[in-house]
């Protein structure tokens, strides 16, 4: 186990440092970043001043050297539009983006799985019909589309829950997000419905197909035949066993939902990493979009790592690679 | 095309009329739902219009501007030139400070000191303050010399926020989380979190017009659907930049108020002008490159006459633009009234073309930025059909601006322009009327700080001594008549070829009133209860 985690640790670095290779380089074939900074009225002499400040009159290698030295001691350079770390801003960012992701995910399990399971029970239902047929809509229809949909209903017609923005921020136990307050539930509940849609049909999907495979095993027909209620096979004898892949989907799952959160941010205004990155994109702030790609990199690794020795706790069958020695 | 689709939702809503009514506006508490969102709070850390919007509300200036940039007295009462080379400030008596501070000629000076050179900034405000000596006559008594004449003193320093001078040596940080945020503007800094809100408060001691609201609070909603949503479910009570598709049906709403103006921001063609260097992007029937033909004034007019900008001010704005013959609208600084937009003429066009020598026409590939300005690609591959029609087989091209303005600015052989013909646009933010001349008309000097948007090679003797004479003259009436006479001139000559003026929209609760103009920046303290 130890060999395993650590071999992977040595290949992520790895994977990290050909990844900030590739990002550094790619990012300085498009376009200039003075253009997109210093304003066409200045004199001439103030783009040669930007150019100076933030290095880059410099040869691209020495570019990425000096971005190497500080990513050693933890600094991926400074923001050219905001003038602050690139990792600083990602941090202010990274909680609302958080939060979002996870009360999504928690909607996708909440709403998903017990709906995935009715189905799998009863696959010629006219609910199942019904439940299947929105889980098509679900993973078929756009985010943004849904999402406006939402607003027009939720907020314009009902008036009910409000367009944009992250609401009022509540502390707990020392951690700072809105889902402590009344007005940031208000705020979060139809962005976060709006980026668990897909991830609902998704588990819904995962859940019915788990529940009738396991369903028609020998062990849940003995279990019937002993006379066992049924909220008890359910509960005892199915779910442990379709939950396995559902977990290590989610694992995945929520790092997507992290690091592609953007068109759902950007259409409910939600101060969070995916707004911050395309504004990134198209004013070229680069040491925010390397940071950013960076980071979602070395998230989705160590989401891999973690889903792998969970996966091999929760299945004997399963041996890690490095621990046959 | 989803974009279009997004709207069109919005509209079937509007429509069918089942929408609530706006929200009550509660007296004190206003709520704005802007397209940007300042980089910082620091009034000199970035010259860049939302954060100089933002900062006209918390700081005023030595100088101020109305909202079609005619300079208005700020902390400086009066301004008259002593001498050639001096202007001297009478400051505002009484004025305090947000944190209770006394305005002086001190502050000036160390503002000036400060903002000239903030560490890390992307865009200075050194352009405004370089080659200026300030000199304290009394307290309130301030003097500004140049080296040269220079009637756009005030211009310039209406661009410069006036800082306490207790925070001189304050960081941009200091004033994002409000240390040393303070003013002596209409509104009092309270807080500031990036990418969700800023929130302003009445400064009660203001010592021009009070504000109406006791508080602000300004969201960042980029999306212009979103903000359309927000302001009919009440979540916000004012607006800017409607999107187009909305606006008819906002315009018919009960309880909703939409406001227009025509604004400064100039969408242009430049044309290159010399021989050299010849590029790929205009070649004869057989595609072989040629030296540019908009080396005629004959092909650049019948580029002009064969633009329909009518139709697409119709078609492609929603009626959201005004055609253009000029750099300014109608009623704004520089503003010549014997020049108006090229009518509509394909026959003269063609008639143009075949006296240059071009019956045949040519081949030609125009470049413009995405994303940029409002419809910028469907205006551009508009104008390449019209173009067609009159002989110019046009093709287009666009991309990311971030990529197009270097191409646009040395994308060439030793880093010259690279197109030979391109769309981009222009706002005069110093409210000085030599300024589009000096930055697009001029030859070309750099070092004189001249013609840096000179993209084309325009260069005619007789107007660069106008522009010139006239940036000498410190009065400045006598320098707008000489400008207004180069850009007569040179607009004749196609120095540019000018398209339209975009209309800047707003929208609000009817429960508020906004004074616009010809900026289509959002001033808040311009939004009044009614």
């Amino acid at each position: 186990m130890f060999a395993f985690i650590l071999r992977r640790s040595i290949q992520s670095v790895v994977v990290l440092f050909v990844m900030s290779l590739l990002v550094f380089c790619m990012i300085n074939l498009v376009g200039d970043p003075v253009d997109m900074l210093v304003n066409p009225e200045s004199l001439p002499d103030e783009i040669e001043r930007v150019r100076r400040d933030f290095g880059l009159d410099q040869p691209v290698y020495i570019q990425y050297w000096q971005f190497l030295k500080g990513a050693l001691s933890g600094d991926l350079g400074k923001s050219y539009v905001f003038g602050r770390p690139a990792l600083a801003l990602m941090a202010e960012r990274f909680s609302a983006t958080l939060e979002l992701a996870f009360c999504a995910l928690i909607i996708a399990v909440i709403i998903g799985l017990p709906l995935g399971i009715y189905a799998g029970l009863r696959p010629d239902g006219f609910a199942t019909r019904i439940i299947m047929g929105m889980s098509v809509l679900g993973i078929s229809i756009p985010t943004f589309w849904l999402g406006l949909m939402m607003i027009i209903l939720f907020s314009v017609i009902l008036g009910w829950l409000p367009v944009s923005g992250r609401g009022e921020i509540g502390v707990f136990l020392g951690v700072e997000s809105s889902i402590f307050t009344m007005d940031g539930l208000k705020h979060l509940i139809m962005p976060a419905t709006n980026l668990a849609l897909f991830k609902i049909a998704m588990v819904m999907r995962l859940a019915r197909a788990g529940t009738s495979e396991v369903m028609a095993q020998d062990f849940i027909r003995f279990a019937r035949a002993k006379g066992l209620p049924r909220k008890r096979i359910i509960k005892s004898h199915l779910l442990p066993n379709i939950l396995i892949p559902i977990v290590t989907v989610i694992g995945i799952e929520f790092g997507t939902l992290i690091a592609f959160a953007t068109v759902t941010e950007s259409i409910f205004s939600w101060p969070g990493l995916g707004k911050l990155v395309i504004d990134a994109i198209i004013n070229l702030d680069r040491p925010v979009v390397v940071a950013y790609l960076l980071f979602v990199v070395a998230l989705f690794l160590a989401l891999n790592l973690i889903v792998d020795i969970i996966y091999a706790a929760l299945d004997p069958r399963v041996r890690l690679q490095g621990d046959d020695t | 095309m989803t974009s279009n689709f997004k709207r069109r939702l919005l509209i079937t809503g509007l429509v069918f009329g089942i929408l609530s009514p706006a929200a009550h506006l509660s007296a004190d508490t206003l709520k704005v739902g802007l397209a940007a969102e300042p980089t910082s709070v620091d009034p000199h850390y970035h010259n860049l219009t939302i954060n100089n919007s933002m900062a006209t509300q918390v700081f005023d200036a030595l100088v101020l501007q109305d909202v079609n940039q005619k300079l208005i007295p700020g902390l400086a009462v009066s301004w008259t030139p002593v001498g050639e080379t001096t202007w001297e400030f009478k400051l505002r008596p009484g004025v305090t400070f947000h944190n209770g501070a006394a305005f002086t000629a001190e502050d000036v000076v160390a503002t000036m000191d400060r903002a000239a050179d903030v560490p890390n900034s992307p865009s200075s405000f050194g352009t405004f303050i370089k080659g200026k000596t300030f000199e304290i006559v009394d307290d309130l008594t301030l003097r500004v010399s140049t080296e040269k004449p220079n009637p756009f003193v005030p211009n310039d320093l209406s661009r410069v926020a006036i800082i306490d001078s207790a925070f001189a040596e304050a960081t941009t940080e200091d004033f994002n989380t409000g240390k040393a945020a303070f003013g002596t503007g209409p509104f009092k800094f309270v807080n500031w979190l990036p990418g969700d809100a800023l929130t302003l408060a009445q400064n009660d001691g203001y010592w021009g017009q009070a504000v109406d609201w006791e508080s602000v609070v300004i969201k960042p909603i980029k999306d212009g659907t979103t903000r359309t949503a927000a302001l009919i479910s009440g979540d916000v009570d004012f607006i800017e930049r409607v999107a187009p598709s909305d606006l008819p049906n906002l315009e018919k709403r009960d309880g909703v108020s939409v406001y227009k103006s025509v604004s400064n921001r100039l969408l242009y063609m430049t044309l290159h002008m010399t021989d050299d260097p010849v590029k790929p992007y205009v070649t004869d029937r057989n595609d072989n490159p040629i030296p540019s033909p908009f080396q005629d004034i004959r092909v650049r007019q019948a580029v002009s006459m064969a633009i329909n900008r009518e139709a697409i001010s119709d078609r492609v704005m929603d009626g959201l633009s005004a055609p253009a013959g000029q750099f300014s609208p109608e009623g704004y600084i520089g503003y010549s009234p014997n020049l108006s937009a090229d009518e509509y003429n394909p026959e003269r066009a063609k008639a143009l073309m075949a006296e240059a020598g071009f019956k045949d026409g040519f081949k030609l590939t125009v470049h413009g930025p995405a994303g940029r300005y409002s419809n910028d690609t469907r205006i551009l591959e508009a104008i390449a059909q019209m173009l067609s029609r009159v002989g110019i087989d046009t093709t287009v091209e666009t991309m990311p601006a971030s990529v197009f303005f270097k191409r646009f600015s040395r994308g060439g052989p030793n880093k010259t322009p690279e197109f030979t013909v391109a769309m981009s646009g222009y706002a005069n933010g110093s409210g000085e009327p030599s300024h589009p001349l000096r930055i697009f008309i001029h030859t070309k000097q750099k070092d004189r700080g001249y013609g840096p948007g000179n993209r084309n090679g325009y260069s005619n003797a007789e107007v660069d001594k106008l522009i010139e004479d006239g940036r000498a003259m410190m009065d400045i009436t006598k320098g707008e008549a000489a400008f207004i006479k180069a850009t007569e001139m040179s607009m004749r000559e196609y120095a540019l070829v000018p398209i339209h003026h975009e209309l800047a929209t707003w929208a609000s609760s009817n429960a508020v009133t906004y004074e616009h103009g010809a900026l289509d920046s959002t001033f808040i303290h311009n939004i009044r209860a009614k």
